[in-house]
């Protein structure tokens, strides 16, 4: 076999895919080398779990299809899922400790569909427990590696926070660990550690990847996406990961798959991109601004026009979500009671007891206060205030985006108000936390797709990721108007230089 | 549903009050919540299947175990069953109704929380319609929702512990609410009764109580006539019709009793013990959770088009209601006897096919009632498997209403043809659905089989009017008394005479020729 001018790691996945199905290198040797980079980068505490005679079955089955001439579309190319999905080969925790060594007797839909065109599973990638945080600080799991949880480090700069809650799928990605993850999506997940790594990551419209199998944080708003250093290899997984689930899933859009690739080639000239006054208000910080101001000035040389938009409600979104998101929380929770799966207390002395010590060991702080956040809004008497209001506001807030949608043909944004904090610097503050949440909730209130793009640095060197928002179904749109841009500009192929091994 | 509840029971406008059942002077209000468990073969959200019986939890999928990534999806036989009820019950059958989380904790609820319709249910409205000692009855329903039901906690089979079955856990309920519209417990146990005919009429509920596919929630208050409403105490998981009678009479007179004592009565939620007789509080109301009810994300709104709702009306069988009033005016039958025969399909359809094979209505509905009915009672049958098949008890009353055998004769034939059939002794033992499939075919073979048994045991009628005028002459001067005591205006006499003469022929005279010829001779 010839082996590939450049190191593996570094290829894009559509290029080592190539070069895996051209049999330049094998799925093996592929997984081999992985296997050990993801190893000897342990310290970024990405993984959670690997288990490298599963990976290399696997791998070895992607040879013998290669081999017989029936590959898939992913053949070989490995890949690690967030470890929300729940997986039959690795354990299933959610980070947290309620689910320690949890098997899955079933893989999700998406871990199934990707493992259906050849995709070899490295592992499972660390997140905030049950996807509840903005900075992966809130795992509860120890990561492959480390002998206690800590919290997952950003490969610019490893003092500093990936963002959350899919922060090792962007960490694993952005550090080469592999060339595409996995991610989930409820307020920003998927897009915000994207932005904060440096990477590539798009969250689809609500109901176009199949839930099954995803461990519920909050039903109405979750969404698997994937997560990659380009648009184009986030457009080939995206393919491979939606389409309908509707024996599994009833919130699953009766639509069929699409190939996200299509457009990929697709002129800017006359786009029109509203920009929302709303997203660039006090509190962005200037270097973000800045990083936003040049893209969409790099989008106007490409032919788009930019549109005065307006999102009034936005500042809304704040207290929407976490009225929603909460109380679907504290509703999806209630199964982890100690009697069916996962942890159960040592000793109690009645059900009330084992139910009070099994939640209270097993449930780490962000989520309680979520737990009780939810509860609180749902109660009698306090329903309509808050859990109502906060649906019509929900309703208002799509309103709001179909309105501006007459103007444009996509909206455009920061991910975040600022680049990634440093470790510990929130850890004590929820709401700062919830805050620099703004400009990502309001996609995932209205189930718009959402996307984040590479598009700058900060003076210390950190990511800054422009947001592209689409109306419903307009995927493919999105992933071109990334591509476009990532064709002239080169944020996207930097190399994190922050990693210590 | 206890919010509901309160809504329901309180702000009720009561129908007008029947002639009023006083106890004690106090009117008693009774309002039903029928859980009627949906015959599909698999669960209201999953795939498993809902057979029951199984050895514990092996009837559970992920789904119902409430697996991490598990997500609900709809069983579209559950929603079908739902609009069957709705059309049964003349109620408004809603295009969108929304499914929504009870959250409370259980051991045997997996997900910690119930998918239940709770502010916009599939079936809203509609009433049930039944008899009661002669009288037409109707009582409103308020709304029938989808639900899944728990799975069951087992607290005897384990020291200390408590086994957990999850095989019962998202089986498919309709939840069906009436209105406070009840005045005395015999009238519930009427509704109740004719609620679980129309269920299993319709095809939508096994009705299997023991099996708790039928279980009722009795909602029982009692007023002075024109006082509100009183409180209510609930009786849990009534599962037969003898024990909700009494539970319901047993709660009647304790709230009577505590009202007359001075004290008040706390709504409550009560268990009736069949061993003594008694209800008593599991919670009152202090004790009621906070359910934290809210429109389950999972599932998108229940979506039904009038188009579906015109399909199931097509496939809906005839209603017991029209089929009653069909077999007043196109039989002949009273009101009476056409509710009796209509209280469950099966027994509808047994008297339908036996007319269809030329036996007459008034008397067949005799027979079916009576000694049919009487005989599989006692052999714990039900009617679908009866020994006789329609057609053949048709022949049997056909020989009756022409003379060959007297009601009492073919009482032995019948019995005859029981034992015979049961015991494999007849040469004619088929499933009753095959002999009425080929009924014309059999109809000879019926005929000839009853008239082989009258033969053999010389149970003919007495049509020679020459023989039993020989009788009779022979009577009547062996009986100079009874003759003399008739003369003077003693009918007595004249029975005596009959029961003399039908003696004498050993029961083969027709009675009504006897009573013709004797007075004809005495005259």
């Amino acid at each position: 076999m010839t082996r590939p001018d450049t190191d593996l790691h570094d290829l894009s996945l559509v290029a080592l895919a190539e070069q895996i199905r051209q049999r330049k290198v094998s799925a093996h040797e592929t997984a081999q080398h992985f296997l050990a980079r993801a190893k000897a980068h342990d310290a970024l505490g990405a993984f959670v779990a690997r288990d490298e005679a599963v990976t290399l079955a696997q791998a070895r089955a992607a040879d013998e299809r290669l081999a017989k001439g029936s590959a898939g579309a992913l053949e070989g190319v490995p890949l690690a899922h967030k470890d929300i999905f729940v997986t039959r080969d690795f354990a299933s925790t959610a980070g947290s400790r309620m689910l320690h060594d949890y098997r899955s007797p079933f893989d999700a839909t998406v871990v199934t569909r990707l493992a259906e065109q050849g995709a070899v599973t490295l592992g499972k990638l660390n997140c905030d427990e049950f996807a509840m945080g903005s900075a992966n600080e809130n795992s509860a799991v120890a990561a492959v590696g480390h002998d206690k949880p800590q919290p997952v480090r950003n490969p610019w700069n490893m003092d500093h926070i990936p963002g959350g809650s899919s922060g090792a799928s962007a960490v694993a990605v952005a550090a080469r660990l592999m060339p595409a993850s996995t991610g989930t999506d409820t307020g920003g997940s998927i897009r915000q550690p994207a932005s904060f790594c440096g990477v590539t990551g798009i969250k689809p419209t609500y109901g176009r990847a199949s839930r099954y199998g995803m461990i519920a944080f909050a039903s109405s708003l979750d969404q698997a996406g994937p997560m990659a250093r380009s648009a184009e290899d986030c457009a080939v997984l995206l393919s491979h990961m939606c389409g309908p689930d509707l024996d599994r899933d009833s919130t699953s859009l009766d639509l069929p798959a699409e190939d996200y690739t299509r457009s990929l080639g697709d002129s800017l000239k006359g786009l029109r991109i509203g920009v929302p006054a709303e997203f660039f208000g006090a509190g962005v910080s200037d270097e973000v601004r800045a990083a936003v101001d040049a893209a969409l000035a790099q989008y106007e040389k490409l032919g788009a026009v930019r549109v005065p938009v307006s999102l009034p409600r936005t500042e809304l979104s704040i207290p929407v979500y976490y009225i929603i998101a909460p109380a679907e929380a504290s509703s999806n929770l209630s199964r982890f009671d100690g009697v069916k799966f996962g942890h159960r207390a040592a000793q109690y002395t009645d059900l009330a007891d084992m139910y009070r010590k099994t939640r209270s060991e097993g449930f780490g702080d962000e989520v309680k206060r979520r737990i009780m956040m939810g509860t609180y809004v749902l109660s009698h008497g306090y329903y309509d205030a808050y859990y109502l209001q906060a649906q019509k506001i929900r309703r208002m807030l799509s309103d709001d985006f179909q309105q501006a949608f007459q103007d444009c043909d996509v909206i455009a944004g920061p991910v975040a108000p600022s680049v990634a904090w440093r470790i510990g610097e929130k850890s004590e503050d929820p709401l700062a936390n919830y805050l620099a949440d703004i400009f990502t909730l309001p996609a995932s209130l209205a189930g718009l797709p959402g996307m984040s793009v590479p598009a700058g640095f900060d003076a210390a060197g950190l990511p800054i990721g422009l947001q592209l928002i689409g109306n419903y179904l307009q995927e493919s749109r999105l992933l071109n108007m990334a591509h476009q841009f990532q064709l002239t500009t080169d944020f996207h192929t930097r190399k994190p230089q922050g990693i210590r091994t | 549903m206890s919010a509901q509840k309160e809504q329901e029971h309180g702000a009720a406008v009561t129908a007008a009050t029947p002639k009023a059942l006083l106890v004690r002077g106090y009117e008693v209000v009774i309002g039903f919540e029928t859980h009627a468990q949906l015959s599909t073969q698999s669960k209201i959200f999953s795939r498993a299947s809902t057979a029951f019986g199984a050895a514990p939890n092996t009837q559970a999928c992920a789904v119902d175990l409430a697996l991490p990534g598990t997500l609900p999806v709809m069983n579209k036989g559950a929603v079908e069953r739902a609009i069957r009820l709705g059309l049964a019950v003349n109620a408004h059958i809603a295009d969108k109704s929304i499914f929504a989380r009870k959250n409370y904790f259980y051991p045997d609820l997996p997900k910690g929380y119930q998918i239940s319709q709770f502010e916009i249910p599939v079936v809203q409205g509609g009433d049930v319609q039944f008899m009661l000692d002669g009288e037409p009855r109707s009582v409103r329903l308020v709304r029938a929702h989808l639900e899944e039901d728990a799975g069951k906690s087992l607290h005897e089979d384990f020291i200390g512990q408590t086994g957990i079955d999850l095989n019962r856990a998202g089986t498919p309920l309709l939840e069906i609410v009436t209105e406070p519209d009840m005045r005395s417990s015999a009238e519930a146990v009427a509704y109740a009764r004719a609620l679980h005919g129309l269920v299993t009429w319709i095809g939508i509920c096994d009705g299997n109580m023991q099996e708790g596919s039928f279980r009722c929630d009795a909602n029982v208050s009692v007023r002075k006539p024109g006082a509100p409403l009183g409180t209510r105490r609930e009786i849990k998981n009534l599962n037969s019709f003898k024990f909700m009678q009494q539970a319901m009479d047993y709660e009647v007179r304790w709230q009577i009793e505590q009202i007359e004592d001075g004290h008040a009565i706390e709504q409550a939620t009560v268990l009736f013990d069949p061993a003594t007789g008694e209800t008593r509080a599991m919670r009152t109301k202090e004790d009621a959770a906070d359910y934290r009810y809210f429109p389950d994300p999972d599932l998108p709104p229940l979506m039904i088009a009038q188009s579906w709702i015109d399909e199931v009306r097509a496939a809906m069988p005839e209603l017991p209601q029209a089929l009653r009033a069909r077999l007043v005016s196109e039989h002949g039958l009273s009101e009476y006897d056409a509710s009796i025969l209509t209280q469950s399909k099966a027994t509808a359809q047994y008297f339908l096919d036996a007319v269809a094979a030329g036996g007459q209505p008034k008397l067949l509905c005799n027979w079916i009632t009576g000694e049919l009915s009487r005989r599989l009672n006692q052999e714990e049958l039900t009617i679908e498997s009866s020994p006789i098949p329609p057609a053949k008890l048709a022949w049997l009353v056909k020989l009756i209403e022409i003379g060959t055998v007297s009601n009492n004769a073919a009482k032995t034939v019948f019995n005859t043809l029981w034992t015979r059939t049961t015991s494999g002794v007849a040469n004619l033992v088929a499933p009753m659905a095959q002999l009425t499939a080929t009924a014309t075919v059999h109809n000879d073979a019926h005929k000839r089989e009853i008239l082989a048994i009258v033969e053999e045991l010389g149970l003919g009628q007495m049509n020679d009017s020459s023989a039993l005028e020989a009788i009779i002459a022979d009577v009547v001067v062996a009986n100079a008394k009874s003759v003399e005591e008739f003369r003077q205006g003693k009918d007595k006499a004249f029975n005596a005479l009959v029961g003399q003469i039908m003696k004498a022929s050993r029961g083969k005279a027709n009675p009504a020729q006897v009573n013709e010829l004797l007075r004809k001779k005495l005259a």
